[in-house]
């Protein structure tokens, strides 16, 4: 019994519990709305479903959020990211529209290099101008937040180009082994980072200079670079996330790619229990933090919310999630429930009257 | 003054927290015109007694009587309307804001809604005039150094009609002018009449000012005793409940006098290093096993020297030869490369990473030294914080709690052990043991000695003389931010010489007295 309450706390006590159940709680309540909403069926060998069109469409948001995860660790902000993906996408897109054979492979591999290339480059402006300059990170990429947009209708010269690339439209809507492209290019990513920040010290080392910069420094952390790097990080994750949004409808728009995913992708990395003023973060989280977004999306359709009050929907949901993982919020609305108790004094007082 | 009224009374209060008991039936009364010392270690209970007092937490059991009322605070603002005032050791004032506004920010003298801010400034004049202060109370507070910030900020207290003053370690950042300010007026707040509750580590300034002294231990009440009537080895010994062999077999080593190091080569070598505005060019040798104490005032420069040495701020002046040849120390990382380390006096801004463990704050240095893509292997940081924990005793000695649980003694010793951990060769020690308690003082005290012995130099900087006397071979004195004097530690310096040297010639002032 004691046991099973530790056991209970423990599980409870995790930081991912409330984001976990939330998702699972929103699960439940579509299935109950429409009971086929789980099912998974293989068609042409490939799986289909809701749940796998969730995963697919999730996939640029948690790329996204995995660099903003690294930045909003270091006590940074990457507002960017949104721009950046237009950018990628635009210029992948703008390469192959030119491009003699457009479904060959050499060509959409040199399009992506090309692509990616010129976000990393932009990363290291947000680096630059943060790490080095020491530009606050809200007002540092802001700047490209707002330029960016220009510089992909500049490349696009204001039109949406259109491209009819198999391969490049694999990588939105492609299949491997059964699964989505898009989800197994999401899950490398994911690994990839993790990897990166916890087999290495470089996790560590951000958490610390989001910790605490000044010890960082005094301990003899290059903070300058570690900041420098995650921004980088954070444009080549955008990058790719721009790939798979031009890629699942075949055109790049410089307007509206990556409109506003900067904020679901902050949404997520708050969700998944990451602190926005710096330090510990959680990737998993992160991940996690994505899927409710995408699954709220989803939901928002699938319940046939009037598209009038759904943007109202999911603002109260994120509230709502925001507030249960709030470990303040939580032992407030604890503490109420239990109720005022009694001290123990007065019941002992009592007690030693009664023999008297 | 002792056949008056207690003007507070506290009885049989017990406070538990999940897991801990922080008071166990303690009583504690306060008279007026008197001021009352709350002694006890770290993790006594005393400031759980005041945050019950001035009802941050409610009390488990127990009651509190003021002035005749039984009364219960729901907080300070509450305590402090019905003359129960408190400053805190970190000054929480806004720096940014004028004297004047912090003295009656919240409780503005207004008419019809708008703030009187002529009334603002002529009042504040008046109560800074009554503590001899001379401000312009209309200038940014920030622009005041910390004394004259506790001041204000005991200015503040004193205006909301105090019968009851807490004062909670209000001279751990000032030097020993400014306390001898702060126990003036202190002195002059009991004549008129006020019960002043101090709480501070020193056991000097005890004596120097308290007419009374109440001793906690382990969240019990130890005692109550009139400080005439409990000699300064009693009261240390009621406060840590054992005999006290480790600081006694400290203070009966021989002097550590020099001999045995100026022979050889020094390890560093410092030629008139200096930037402007923050030290003039000094210059200063450090053996291999010699410990080189820093005496002076607050502010007189100590803190910047060792900036300076470690690279943390950027010398304009002169340079610093490691082991004979040049080397150019001006970032940590430069300095870190060449075997220095550097304990912070400010530990919570500039040493702890408080979210991370204790585990990930001692690799934190040498994980640095590493690089990123060299992860110290888990097996290795587990030997080396293992290690140091046991060598340490740091408590709890679970390597996995985030560092901010840990209390001040301990989170310092975390800090040593990410040095330790570094090997370094010469390690500059800003204010080690302060405000922590006296057992884990002793302890660091000893590692230094120890750590000297193994062949480490070691920059050790006090405010304490008798630390530094204890501790070093030699002392360099400072003054207005110049090195003044470096006298060797030998039978002939004392805490006497130590001070007129500060005070240069000059008469040097009475400050314990």
């Amino acid at each position: 019994m004691n046991d099973t309450a530790a056991r209970l706390r423990a599980v409870t006590g995790h930081r991912l519990f409330w984001p976990a159940l939330v998702l699972v709680l929103m699960l439940v309540a579509n299935t109950v709305y429409r009971p086929g909403f789980l099912a998974v069926e293989v068609k042409d060998g490939h799986l289909y479903g809701t749940p796998i069109d969730i995963l697919r469409l999730s996939a640029p948001l948690i790329l996204v959020a995995l660099g903003m995860t690294l930045v909003i660790a270091t006590g940074g902000i990457d507002l960017s990211v949104g721009s950046l993906c237009a950018i990628s996408g635009a210029i992948a897109c703008l390469y192959i529209s030119k491009a003699p054979d457009q479904n060959s492979l050499s060509t959409v591999f040199t399009a992506l290099a090309l692509a990616l290339g010129v976000a990393l480059v932009l990363g290291m402006w947000n680096g630059v101008l943060v790490a080095v300059i020491g530009i606050q990170p809200i007002i540092a990429t802001l700047i490209l937040m707002v330029a960016g947009r220009g510089v992909a209708q500049l490349v696009t010269e204001g039109q949406i180009i259109t491209i009819n690339s198999g391969p490049y439209r694999a990588i939105g809507l492609g299949h491997f082994l059964t699964l989505p492209l898009a989800i197994l290019i999401a899950l490398a990513a994911a690994l990839l980072v993790a990897a990166f920040t916890r087999r290495t010290a470089l996790g560590l080392i951000v958490e610390s200079v989001g910790g605490n910069a000044e010890a960082s420094r005094l301990a003899g952390i290059r903070s300058g670079r570690i900041i420098f790097l995650v921004y980088v990080v954070s444009a080549a994750c955008a990058a790719v996330a721009g790939f798979m949004m031009t890629a699942n409808v075949s055109s790049a728009d410089g307007n509206a790619a990556g409109l506003w995913v900067e904020l679901d992708a902050i949404l997520a990395v708050v969700i998944g229990g990451t602190s926005l003023a710096g330090g510990r973060f959680s990737l998993s989280g992160t991940i996690l933090g994505a899927l409710i977004i995408q699954t709220l999306t989803t939901t928002v359709y699938a319940m046939n919310i009037s598209p009038q009050t759904s943007l109202l929907f999911k603002a109260v949901v994120v509230i709502a999630v925001c507030l249960i993982q709030a470990p303040a919020f939580r032992a407030r609305f604890a503490r109420r429930r239990s109720g005022p108790t009694p001290g123990p004094a007065a019941p002992q007082r009592e007690k030693e009257q009664v023999p008297a | 003054m002792t056949d008056s009224r207690p003007v507070l009374t506290m009885t049989g209060i017990s406070k538990s927290f999940p897991g801990v008991r922080a008071l166990h039936d303690v009583d504690f009364r306060l008279f007026p015109g008197e001021v009352h010392a709350l002694m006890g270690e770290n993790g006594a209970g005393k400031s759980t007694l005041i945050k019950v007092l001035t009802g941050v937490y409610g009390i488990d059991e127990g009651t509190i009587t003021l002035a005749g009322d039984q009364v219960a605070f729901s907080g300070p603002m509450q305590a402090a309307a019905a003359g129960v005032s408190t400053v805190y050791q970190e000054i929480n004032l806004c720096t940014n804001l004028s004297v004047a506004e912090n003295i009656f920010i919240g409780r503005e003298p207004r008419r019809l809604g708008a703030v009187r801010w002529g009334e603002v400034r002529r009042r504040a004049r008046a109560l800074l005039a009554r503590l001899d202060l001379d401000l312009d109370v209309a200038a940014p507070l920030g622009s005041y150094s910390l004394a004259v910030q506790q001041m204000v900020a005991i200015a503040r207290a004193i205006d909301v009609r105090a019968q009851v003053l807490i004062l909670d370690e209000p001279t751990s950042s000032l030097d020993a002018g400014e306390v001898a300010q702060l126990f003036r007026i202190m002195r002059q707040l009991r004549d008129e009449g006020i019960a002043i509750l101090f709480v501070t580590h020193f056991l000097d300034q005890v004596y120097a000012v308290a007419d009374r002294i109440t001793v906690l231990r382990n969240g019990a009440l130890v005692g109550e005793y009139l400080t005439e009537e409990l000699p300064q080895f009693s009261l240390v010994e009621k406060m840590i409940g054992k005999e006290l062999d480790a600081l006694e077999r400290l203070d009966e080593q021989p002097k550590r006098a020099v001999a045995a190091q100026s022979g050889g080569a020094p390890l560093v070598e410092v030629a008139e290093l200096g930037r402007k505005g923050a030290v003039a060019p000094f210059s200063l040798r450090i053996h291999a096993g010699e410990v080189v104490g820093l005496a002076g005032l607050l502010g007189s420069g100590r803190t910047e020297v060792a900036r300076l040495l470690f690279g943390a701020d950027r010398a304009d002046h002169g340079q610093v030869a490691v082991d004979g040849g040049r080397a150019s120390l001006r970032t940590p990382v430069q300095a870190i490369d060449r075997g220095v380390g550097f304990c912070s006096e400010n530990r919570r801004a500039e040493g702890i990473v408080p979210e991370l463990s204790v585990r990930e704050n001692m690799i934190l240095a040498m994980q640095a030294a590493r690089g990123w893509l060299r992860p110290i292997p888990r097996r290795r940081q587990d030997e080396l914080v293992d290690r140091y924990v046991k060598a340490l005793s740091i408590r709890p000695a679970n390597p996995d709690l985030p560092v901010r649980n840990l209390s001040g003694g301990n989170q310092q010793k975390v800090l040593l052990a990410r040095w330790l951990i570094t090997e370094p060769r010469l390690l500059i020690l800003d204010e080690p043991t302060r405000g922590i308690d006296i057992g884990a003082k002793t302890e660091i005290q000893k590692l230094v000695v120890q750590l000297s012995d193994g062949g480490m130099a070691v920059l050790f900087i006090s405010a304490e003389l008798e630390e530094v006397l204890r501790l070093s071979h030699r002392v360099a004195v400072m003054r207005d931010r110049t090195m003044v004097a470096q006298l060797d530690n030998d039978d002939s310096l004392d805490a006497d010489r130590v001070m007129q040297t500060i005070a240069s010639g000059t008469n040097r002032e009475e400050v314990t007295r």
